[in-house]
């Protein structure tokens, strides 16, 4: 009786094992599936049409004749968007996260922890809505232009941001040794000392982390961009941050229900440059995280 | 030099929220000498130990009462905390250097208390480092990341951080426990040779160590101070059955 049991065992484990190797592989297959049929449907597209016209060409005139496929107004529009959302999201975010690790009192943090994991659930369509009814009439009339703008997009992925950022800095923030922050009290630096020129510094591969998840938020996001942002295919200046752009996601979501052929096809070459994108991002992700575990 | 009273204690108690963790402490740390803590775990001498620089203030629900001077000064009277931490300097049981250059982490406590001119930190740091004797193992990588430092040497760096604000006193929560007999060894003699410029007092584990670095030695148990004493007195004659029975290693 007791090899019978030890044989079931073994089946148990064995068992356990395959359905644990099967759940790993289809995260892992989804991503290759994508990674291959982006690539299969959108790299012939950007050939044809020529890498380089494609990448660096100003003109996105899909329904002239012949058409015309660039699309660096929209690399520039998502870079635009990006890099704003930085501007707003990422002090606001640090200084969030440090007040919530060092500073702010148990009653507070017990408001303020749910109201930021609040703020990660909602969809983005709803965040679209806000920066519609409230964003967009704010920045027309304190500022000018339709409203519809690369600044408004900015602030709204700011918002949209902040709790990925809070989240992630604030335990980078809670990992540090106690030891260090003790070390500097009892030199006498105050709190405020210890906490911003020894605890942050500490966290720094973590809040680095924090940012370039953010990064990878903003540049990815769609539907709020999308709603906000005017939608231009022109390409801007950086000092036109009143006019609307276009970004690569906002892009494929807003032609791709009528699009066919060459058009559909240079669309999803839209999205083969999106995925890049993302591709090194999340490189530069793993490479932080390596360079922290050193 | 000899003999003034650098700290007095009197009638020290105090409470983690209900645990009575000292009890009725009255004692005397003489200047320039090493007055070394020993007893078994727990017993409270670490925690005396922080309460000299108010380091216990950061653990929620700590009750200090009773009377802690430094030179006649009440240590939880007028006096800004942050200044009597920079008069009362503080070396961990485990190193604990910045995740910065060495340099910086000498650095920053003269920084921290306004010291801005590169010449004079330039000064502070090569003193600091000479003090602890740790220059010419580092001098020539001051740039570099404190935690490329073995752990001996990371102590040593602690140890001069700590002096970089040019302390009175010098607290010193088992600085060797972590560490290897040579490493140990050397900040042994350093104990030695800073007691001329600092009030040292010093938590060991070790009973060897308290004999060979220290001047006077207190003995702790369950809170209490049982014996306080030179060191030599309290250890080849113990006036106590529980000191003698902990020093001749019958328990703890």
């Amino acid at each position: 009786m007791g090899k019978h049991s030890v044989r079931i065992s073994a089946y148990k484990e064995l068992f356990a094992k395959i359905l644990f190797a099967v759940s790993a592989s289809a995260a892992i297959l989804a991503v290759g599936l994508i990674c291959v049929f982006l690539f299969m449907q959108g790299l012939p597209a950007m050939w044809d049409i020529g890498i380089l016209d494609f990448l660096t060409g100003t003109d996105w005139r899909p329904t002239w004749n012949p058409p015309r496929f660039g699309i660096l107004p929209m690399i520039v529009g998502s870079l635009y968007v990006t890099a704003g959302a930085i501007l707003f999201g990422v002090p606001i975010g640090i200084f969030a996260a440090i007040f919530m690790a060092e500073v702010c009192p148990m009653p507070v943090y017990k408001v303020l922890k749910p109201a930021i994991n609040l703020l990660a659930g909602i969809p983005s369509v709803v965040y679209g809505y806000f920066g519609m009814v409230v964003l967009v009439p704010f920045v027309r009339t304190n500022f000018g232009g339709s409203g519809a703008s690369i600044l408004t997009a900015s602030i709204l992925l700011g918002i949209m941001i902040l709790p990925t950022i809070i989240s992630i800095s604030e335990s980078a923030l809670r990992a540090v040794p106690r030891e260090l922050y003790e070390g500097a009290v009892a030199l006498g630096a105050s709190h405020e000392r210890a906490v911003f020129w020894v605890v942050l510094p500490a966290a720094k591969s973590g809040v680095m982390a924090a940012i370039i998840l953010g990064i990878g938020r903003a540049v990815g996001e769609t539907m709020a961009v999308r709603m906000v942002a005017g939608n231009q295919a022109v390409l801007r200046m950086p000092y036109e941050f009143l006019s609307g752009t276009r970004t690569l996601t906002a892009n494929v979501i807003l032609e791709l229900g009528y699009a066919a052929d060459e058009h559909r096809a240079a669309l999803i070459a839209t999205g083969v440059v999106l995925f890049v994108f993302i591709m090194l991002i999340n490189a530069l992700f793993s490479l932080l995280k390596k360079k922290d575990g050193a | 030099m000899e003999n003034d009273n650098k700290i007095i204690l009197k009638n020290v108690n105090l409470w983690y929220t209900d645990f009575h963790a000292l009890k009725n402490i009255s004692m005397d740390i003489p200047s320039h000498m090493v007055t070394a803590f020993i007893g078994p775990s727990g017993c409270g001498k670490s925690t005396l130990i922080k309460s000299l620089n108010r380091m216990n203030d950061l653990i929620e629900g700590c009750k200090i009462t009773g009377e802690f001077l430094l030179d006649g000064e009440d240590i939880y009277g007028q006096l800004d905390v942050n200044m009597l931490r920079k008069r009362v300097g503080m070396v961990f049981q485990k190193p604990n250097p910045f995740p910065m250059s060495i340099y910086d982490n000498v650095a920053y406590g003269p920084r921290t208390h306004g010291t801005k001119s590169k010449a004079n930190l330039d000064e502070i740091v090569e003193k600091s480092l000479k003090d602890a004797a740790i220059w010419e193992e580092c001098k020539d990588r001051l740039k570099k990341s404190a935690l490329s430092l073995s752990g001996g040497q990371q102590q040593r760096l602690c140890i001069a951080r700590a002096l970089s604000v040019a302390p009175e006193v010098l607290l010193m929560d088992e600085p060797t426990s972590a560490l290897d007999p040579i490493s140990t060894g050397k900040i042994e003699d350093l104990v030695t040779e800073l007691k001329k410029d600092y009030t040292i007092v010093i938590v060991t584990h070790n009973m060897q160590q308290a004999t060979r670095i220290s001047d006077k030695t207190a003995f702790f148990l369950l809170g209490e101070v049982i014996e306080h004493a030179g060191t030599e007195d309290l250890f080849s004659r113990p006036q106590d059955q529980r000191t003698e029975n902990y020093i001749t290693g019958r328990f703890g």
